[in-house]
């Protein structure tokens, strides 16, 4: 017997859920990845003390479960009396960590630009040398060849185990229900003490993420297509016309 | 020490590790079965395979485990009714072994599928040839070499998995997680307590990286390497 008042009146707030599912992983993606480019620039750097501090950053985030970062941030940081203070004091930046949503926005950004950074730094690592040493040979500084060469190249070959990333963010919001935001997650718990029906309400969420999943893997599989065409073995690449 | 909370910890952390172990033996059984499903020539077995990682793989483990968690409870109260037995517990300890079980079990089905494919066909008409029985040719030609290439990625999955235990907190299960947070919200200092449990996952993760490295040198006896 399905409990079709669930959908009838729980769907507004499963719709406004899934907003918040999609901002938190479209935001914390784009800071994400804007942080990831340059840590990643950093973590291969030769020198210990450059690639260091970025190895700590990543380690810790890549070691401890995201639900526990950011329950730290959330509940954690409120018991020290100087970022109180600050709260009293009205400090804007501070005031991040009083909010459920800056601090979920902070955790999942700080989270997935870890995982990015590894990323992205794995295919710079893995860039052929001969097109280092082509673009040495036309006399590029560190810096054009780093901007025109191994970036776009490093991107480009970053996709395949980006694109997961992206799943992996997107799933990963449904801890957000944990600091009182209703997420799409958050709103099939509420349906679900609501008329006590957790098949419908836990499944058409799970149907919602699935759709979502599957977007996204088409989008992804489309873009290998066109930015990944050149590593495409020879016999699947199309002939030219 | 930690305001008297450092045994409570313990308890959790053991719970944790407890939890991480056999949900990690479930996931590996389910994987191999769902392998050999995937690869069968028989699209019986090979379609519920292939359903089961695409559904598992697209929906978040904390959904996963509500549902099974609460609709497991739902559908246990409707067994004991149509039976007239007695009202049953779901044990949030089983719940949470079953679902992480359940949900990794489809990422090393992947792994091991993966690895399956990457054993040369020619070894295993070589161990035939040499009158080896189907069992023989599994567990001393494939199996050990399926396992070299699939230790890369079951470290991967592990990693993964063992982060997801936290999750079991949100269900109700005393693990190191729950613990924290309740030891935090008496003594008003979370942030210490939830350090703590940093501190912990990160020395999980840095032993099991030991573990996998030796595992991965012990398979791969007798591979040669181009110098790097």
């Amino acid at each position: 017997m399905i409990e079709w008042g669930l959908f009838a009146e729980s769907w507004p707030a499963y719709a406004s859920g899934l907003w918040l599912t999609v901002k938190l992983t479209v935001l914390s993606l784009v800071a994400g990845l804007a942080l990831a480019i340059p840590l990643a620039v950093l973590r291969v750097s030769p020198s210990r003390w450059v690639s260091g501090p970025v190895w700590a950053y990543s380690y810790f985030f890549r070691g401890t479960p995201m639900l526990v970062q950011l329950l730290l941030m959330y509940y954690g940081l409120g018991q020290f009396e100087w970022v109180q203070a600050q709260w009293e004091a009205g400090n804007t930046f501070w005031l991040i960590f009083r909010d459920p949503y800056g601090c979920a926005l902070l955790t999942f950004a700080l989270n997935t630009g870890a995982y990015t950074t590894e990323i992205i730094a794995g295919a710079l690592r893995a860039m052929p040398h001969g097109e280092i040493e082509a673009a040495r040979a036309c006399g590029m500084s560190r810096y054009t060849m780093l901007r025109r060469i191994l970036l776009p190249g490093a991107l480009r070959r970053a996709l395949p185990a980006y694109s997961n990333e992206i799943i992996f963010m997107l799933h990963g919001t449904a801890i957000v229900s944990t600091v009182t935001l209703v997420d799409l997650t958050g709103a099939a718990r509420n349906a679900y003490s609501q008329f006590f029906a957790p098949f419908e309400a836990f499944i058409f969420a799970g149907l919602i993420y699935l759709c979502i999943t599957f977007a996204l893997v088409g989008v992804f599989r489309l873009a290998e297509r066109r930015w990944l065409a050149h590593l495409r073995p020879r016999s699947v690449a199309r002939k030219a016309a | 020490m930690l305001h008297g909370y450092l045994p409570s910890l313990l308890d959790g952390a053991w719970v944790t590790l407890r939890v991480a172990v056999f949900s990690l033996l479930l996931a590996l059984v389910l994987g191999l079965l769902g392998a050999s499903s995937r690869l069968s020539p028989n699209p019986l077995l090979r379609l519920p395979a292939t359903v089961y990682t695409t559904v598992v793989r697209g929906i978040p483990d904390l959904v996963m485990m509500l549902l099974i968690f609460y609709g497991g409870q739902v559908g246990i109260n409707l067994v004991t009714d149509a039976l007239g037995l007695d009202y049953v517990d779901v044990n949030p300890f089983v719940a949470g072994i079953l679902t992480l079980g359940f949900i990794f079990g489809a990422y090393f089905t992947e792994t091991f599928r993966g690895a399956f494919m990457a054993v040369p066909a020619g070894q295993l008409e070589a161990g035939r040839a040499y009158g080896m029985s189907r069992w023989q040719v599994f567990h001393r030609v494939l199996f050990p070499q399926m396992l070299r290439h699939a230790l890369p990625g079951l470290g991967n999955n592990w990693q993964v998995m063992q982060k997801s235990t936290a999750l079991v907190s949100i269900i109700g299960l005393s693990d190191i997680t729950w613990l924290a947070d309740q030891a935090g919200r008496s003594t008003h200092e979370p942030f210490l307590f939830y350090a703590v449990v940093c501190v912990f996952y990160l020395a999980l993760t840095a032993v099991s990286g030991l573990v996998f490295r030796w595992l991965e040198r012990r398979y791969s006896v007798g591979v040669r390497r181009a110098a790097a």
